[in-house]
């Protein structure tokens, strides 16, 4: 596991620990326009976990490339370091 | 309940449903295939959808009347405990993000069309395969059956339902010519067809939504009367029970439940065929990781429409059958002609997902238990025809849960598919990742979950009927309330595991494994060429 995959593993993992710790957002207040706490924070934590599943993707991304790249150059030096 | 037939409303429908008849019939000309008659081209449109098809087709099979019908049913009719489809359609993404890629890269090394394929590849078992196919059939029904149900609620308050009194035939008839329209160009055009069509769709759902969201509120004096009626409403007791009817926010047992429904259902959802011949069809790995940070959208859209069964109970709408509040609501709400619209977003939106999943609960019994069974030697095209069949079939077995089940309460015909398919998780989800699971386990574990969660389903009573009545029991030890689901599959993984332990003691023969560790990485333009780099998650062993 390199940093950058506990990274990933974490942006995966926080929308089921915030999600189902249901006691920790089963209230009324604070509303927000009208809506009850509960209903909001729900659909907030829509907008948040895409946010953390894009980060994921990206770093995932770079993560590949670059392993892709270190093997692509380290077959031409004789695959000494892999 | 307002009595005699919507006329604009009704035209306006119809005007809609002619069109995507049309377009359904046509699809079997878009991207034109080499060859039409194999099952990759009828079955899986030729997997060669990319980012923006692939949205729209999974999303048209993940937001259903499930989304527009049921959900918002729910909360109108108990409040806080039917929004778990919220956090539900959150945790999809980051399982999907985790196992989905594995599945493609291997089935498309190989070539599998279903998870069947796949589980009769990993552990060389077709028995294990058998089961994963007749429970994702078996699942897929229900599923189907809500879409049936959805459709069936907007021709009720459009007035074409006929009353209680009407002869069942007559009743049912328009829903009868939805179906058999579906059912007609679904045999033709295949994937293409609810691919082309979602498009359609999902444009209409999302104006409808906007519509709904902004003007409803609005004409009902703002969010704060809109909640503030509902907990009026949830605080009257029920003669019945003697509790409270519902609640704005789940009280403490009830927090059990709502973690497990949205967990279970989340679990789930990936497994089903549908899903998985949706996320076949896309062209690259890479595909399906980029959907998973575009997909939430619907998840935003699936919030919004919940809070119309809010909307509901403000604007007063009194219905005995739960699933006609949301179209009543826009009956009452909307100018007839738009009203019309939202109607045909809905039964479009019915539509779509019963066409995905007819064809991938029939390109499951193809594959899986007619050329592995019955007919070894079938040609491509008398794989393509018997598909075509069961397609028909499958509707056939969805009325049955149609006619047998609750119709008040719709969001159960979800939750007992999700019970079933949940059973084929360890086989399919552990296979991604590790072939230490024993086959013979594997089926144990599956059976035990399958009649385990059958069972306490069974024994579930509703104020209706006195079976299948909903899809929560106590679960063992813990002695909360909990999703069946959930806890079958507890009990699954735990027969799986302890049984593998034993075979492996006793040296049971393993299966043969046909596929390699680079196959789950494996990309679209790499077969067999780049040694692909290990994945974020390692096979444990």
């Amino acid at each position: 596991m390199t940093p950058v995959r506990v990274v990933i593993a974490l942006c995966l993992l926080a929308p089921f620990v915030a999600m189902l710790w249901v006691g920790s957002y089963a209230k009324v207040e604070p509303t927000f326009i009208g809506i009850p706490f509960f209903y909001w924070y729900q659909m907030a934590w829509v907008l948040i976990s895409t946010a953390l599943t894009m980060i994921a993707y990206v770093l995932w991304r770079r993560d590949q490339r670059g392993r892709a790249a270190s093997r692509h150059s380290s077959t031409k030096d004789g695959g000494a370091s892999s | 309940m307002t009595e005699g037939v919507n006329v604009v409303a009704l035209v306006v429908f119809c005007l809609f449903f002619v069109a995507v008849t049309v377009m359904g019939f046509l699809a079997a000309k878009w991207r034109k295939a080499a060859n039409e008659n194999s099952l990759d081209e009828w079955g899986l449109g030729g997997r060669s959808f990319g980012t923006w098809i692939t949205w729209f087709l999974l999303g048209g099979d993940l937001y259903t009347a499930y989304t527009f019908v049921a959900v918002p049913a729910a909360i109108y009719a108990g409040g806080a405990a039917g929004f778990f489809a919220v956090p539900y359609t959150i945790l999809v993404y980051p399982l999907i993000f985790t196992f989905l890629p594995r599945l493609w890269s291997v089935s498309h090394r190989h070539g599998y069309v279903t998870t069947s394929d796949f589980v009769r590849g990993r552990y060389g078992s077709k028995g294990l395969s058998l089961a994963v196919a007749i429970t994702g059939i078996l699942a897929t029904m229900p599923y189907i059956a809500l879409q049936l149900v959805g459709i069936q609620a907007v021709l009720d308050v459009m007035g074409v339902g006929g009353g209680e009194n009407t002869h069942w035939f007559i009743k049912d008839l328009p829903l009868l010519i939805a179906f058999g329209v579906l059912a007609a160009y679904t045999y033709s055009s295949g994937l293409r067809a609810p691919a082309l069509i979602a498009f359609v769709k999902d444009t209409l759902i999302y104006l409808v939504i906007a519509v709904a969201i902004i003007y409803i509120p609005i004409k009902l004096g703002g969010f704060d009367a809109i909640f503030e009626a509902a907990s009026g409403k949830f605080e009257a007791i029920n003669p019945v029970t003697e509790k409270p009817t519902g609640a704005l926010v789940p009280a403490e047992p009830g927090q059990w439940t709502y973690a497990t429904l949205a967990l279970g259902s989340a679990l789930a959802l990936f497994m089903y065929p549908h899903s998985i011949t949706a996320t076949l069809s896309s062209k690259s790995r890479e595909v399906i990781r980029r959907n998973t940070t575009i997909l939430p959208l619907y998840s935003l859209m699936l919030g919004l429409l919940a809070l119309l069964g809010f909307m509901a109970i403000a604007a007063g709408i009194k219905v005995a059958n739960g699933q006609l509040a949301i179209p009543q609501l826009f009956e009452s709400m909307f100018p007839s002609w738009f009203a019309g619209v939202a109607f045909a977003a809905i039964g479009i939106g019915a539509l779509v997902p019963a066409a995905i999943m007819s064809i991938a609960a029939a390109n499951l019994f193809t594959r899986n238990i007619y050329k592995d069974f019955l007919k070894p030697d079938a040609t491509p095209e008398q794989e393509t025809k018997v598909s075509k069949i069961v397609s028909l079939l499958v509707k056939v077995g969805a009325l049955v849960f149609v006619l047998g089940m609750d119709k008040t309460v719709a969001i159960n015909f979800q939750l007992l598919g999700g019970i079933w398919i949940l059973q084929t998780f360890p086989a399919l989800v552990g296979g991604l990742f590790t072939r230490w699971f024993h086959r013979w386990a594997l089926i144990a574990g599956w059976a035990v979950g399958m009649i385990y969660g059958t069972y306490q389903a069974y024994q579930v009573s509703s104020p209706t009927q006195k079976h299948f009545g909903g899809s929560s029991a106590e679960m063992p030890l813990i002695g909360e309330i909990g999703y069946i689901g959930f806890t079958a599959i507890v009990l699954n993984v735990l027969v799986t595991v302890v049984l593998t332990f034993v075979l492996r003691a006793a040296k049971a023969p393993d299966g043969v494994d046909e596929t390699s560790p680079s196959d789950y990485t494996a990309d679209a333009g790499d077969r067999g060429v780049d040694p692909e780099v290990p994945p974020v998650t390692a096979p444990t062993h």
